[in-house]
């Protein structure tokens, strides 16, 4: 296994956009650092050689869950519309999704 | 041996009819009103709700009815279990004012045992933290000194019960956020076996390691509550479908017979006094019976790494739902990104954004092999350590924390610093084992130290047997005072 380089800040800045968050000069500054760090610590994971070895990503692995297919009472609508932000005909609005005017 | 049960006693007396529910209940109000000014262990107090399952409770006792297990027993919820109607913030803003619109399984599990819900625990946002320092709506204090951590992220719930606001607490913990808090507050906390306590209604942090389990003030406090929460439920596919271990009765049945390996790894990067009380702990269970060894686990001195790989992975997908479309927080923009950014940028803080990059990157194309998926070989290679030590053990033995509780500010600044407080803790996690945090004396700074008790899927029985036998032993600890003044220094 071949170990990626550096964290760097253009990488930091990649993933705020795909993470859907906007962060400062200073904030992309401090996170590089700090993730930076965090990853360096995590070379001795990322250099060992485990081939062969198969991955674990549920310890407790449950499969095939499966429930009887009855009708039953969902969640009040009301109750889960009163939480939103903004609703509209029983709808959950948003603003407009695509790059032009309405 | 007997064992000290203080919310079995309580609840076994307002089911006889000698104290009634609402008194109990207005004696913890009364504490919480007067000490939680300085703790802020809570986030809120439902004292209205609380009282109208008391006077519930006092009526079935009247009518002759049966009011369940926790009759009249205050408990605290950490802020991200979900209680319908009732605000659930995750002490973050982008939660802020949510009102959920259904209940955790394991509140509606307490409901019906009788229990008196108090109140909503602070903790690090989302869960994110070992200090209860990154909620939104400021830190939490140790009940034994205010100018410490209470350690977290279930802070809250730790502090409440090392305060005497609630005999007993649910925390959840994803790398130690209950067995930490738990040993630096002076309490006794439980990581159950991964799938025993159903999460529905858990917000999710990192699925995979996510697992609720109770605080308490003993050990069979803790295996009652874990009890009552516990067990298949068909609302969590992954909760584990066959008979939850039921662990009450067989707590006070002695260590006769069972070998503690003493975990050299764990010992390595504790404190000296730390270390010495898990060498007196591990004296006394040699008295009380059973056969103490040395065990190595070289395995487990990776999990730290491994664990900031995958958790936050799992984090950055799980906190992908935070969109302001559906509920909390909305930050208005011209477009649905351009929202979505602004609300989440605006809602998340620092450290949930870090978690949330990190989680992003070790996923991204590139560097999912090299990060991600190397670090679920190396919780393979954990697993398959812990099964080699429990062919000859029983259960391991190690400190909960490598250290006391640290002064509020000492580690913010330092996020990897902050994360080395989990390393004893995590393994478990990857594991998906039980794991539970006792009090065991103090340190050099008289503050308390834990020792930890892990055991393989499904032994809580076993775990608890031990931790009972270890509360029996353990030194002397002196209580936090009751009502402790304000704290000096640090703004809240």
């Amino acid at each position: 296994m071949t170990e990626p380089g550096r964290l760097t800040r253009d990488d930091v800045a990649h993933v705020a956009s795909l993470a859907r968050l906007h962060l400062s000069d200073e904030e992309l500054d401090l996170f590089t650092g700090q993730l930076a760090e965090v990853l360096d610590h995590a070379s001795d994971v990322a250099s060992l050689d485990l081939a062969g070895v198969a991955p674990t990503a549920h310890a407790m692995a449950v499969v095939n869950v499966l429930r009887p297919d009855e009708v039953r009472p969902g969640m009040d609508r009301e109750e889960v519309l009163a939480q939103a932000p903004s609703v509209e005909d029983h709808r959950f609005r948003v603003p407009r999704i695509l790059g032009e005017a309405p | 041996m007997t064992t000290r049960s203080p919310a079995a006693e309580q609840a076994a007396m307002v089911r006889a009819g000698e104290w009634s529910a609402v008194d109990v209940l207005e004696q913890h109000l009364a504490a919480i009103e007067a000490g939680d000014e300085a703790i802020h262990a809570f986030n809120l107090v439902t004292a209205d709700e609380a009282r109208a399952q008391a006077r519930a409770v006092d009526r079935k006792v009247a009518d002759g009815g049966d009011p369940g297990l926790l009759a009249g027993v205050p408990v605290a919820l950490k802020d991200n279990l979900c209680t319908r109607g009732v605000p659930t913030t995750c002490s973050s803003r982008i939660l802020e004012g949510w009102k959920p619109p259904y209940d955790a399984t394991v509140v509606t599990r307490l409901a019906e045992a009788g229990a008196l819900l108090v109140g909503k625990t602070n903790m690090d946002e989302f869960a994110m933290g070992s200090s209860t320092e990154t909620s939104a709506f400021g830190p939490t204090r140790n009940p034994h000194d205010t100018g410490r951590v209470p350690g977290g992220s279930s802070g809250g719930s730790a502090a409440a019960v090392a305060a005497g606001f609630a005999p007993l607490a649910l925390g959840s913990d994803t790398g130690g956020s209950i067995r930490q808090p738990a040993a630096l507050c002076g309490v006794v906390g439980m990581k159950p076996t991964y799938g025993t306590v159903s999460r529905y209604g858990l917000v999710a942090f990192a699925s995979s390691l996510d697992q609720i389990g109770p605080f308490a003030t003993s050990v069979a406090d803790a295996a009652l509550l874990f009890d009552v929460i516990g067990g298949h439920d068909p609302l969590d596919s992954t909760s584990l479908n066959r008979p939850t271990p039921r662990v009450l009765s067989v707590i006070d049945d002695g260590v006769d017979g069972l070998t503690v390996g003493v975990l050299t790894e764990f010992l390595d990067g504790a404190a000296p006094d730390v270390a010495d009380r898990v060498h007196q702990a591990a004296e006394a269970l040699a008295a009380a019976g059973a056969r103490v060894e040395e065990v190595s686990v070289p395995e487990v001195t990776l999990g730290l790494s491994a664990y900031y790989l995958i958790a936050p992975g799992e984090a950055s997908s799980n906190l992908a739902r935070y969109d302001g479309v559906r509920y909390g927080l909305r930050v208005d923009a011209e477009d649905t990104v351009a929202m979505n950014t602004a609300t989440r940028s605006a809602g998340f803080g620092d450290e949930v954004k870090r978690r949330i990059m990190l989680g992003t990157y070790v996923l991204s194309a590139g560097y999912v092999d090299a990060y991600y998926n190397q670090a679920l070989r190396v919780r393979t290679k954990i697993i398959d350590g812990f099964a080699a030590a429990y062919r000859h053990c029983d259960v391991l033995l190690g400190p909960t924390a490598p250290t006391t509780a640290f002064a509020l500010g000492a580690k913010t600044g330092d996020p990897l610093t902050m994360y080395l407080s989990d390393v004893c803790t995590i393994p478990s996690n990857l594991a998906g084992h039980p794991a539970i945090s006792i009090p065991f004396g103090a340190g050099d700074d008289g503050l308390p130290v834990g020792v930890q008790l892990l055991g393989p899927a499904l032994s809580e029985g076993t775990v608890l047997k031990v931790a009972a036998a270890l509360e029996a032993a353990a030194p002397l600890l002196a209580p936090p005072a009751p009502a402790p003044g304000p704290a000096e220094g640090v703004a809240t």
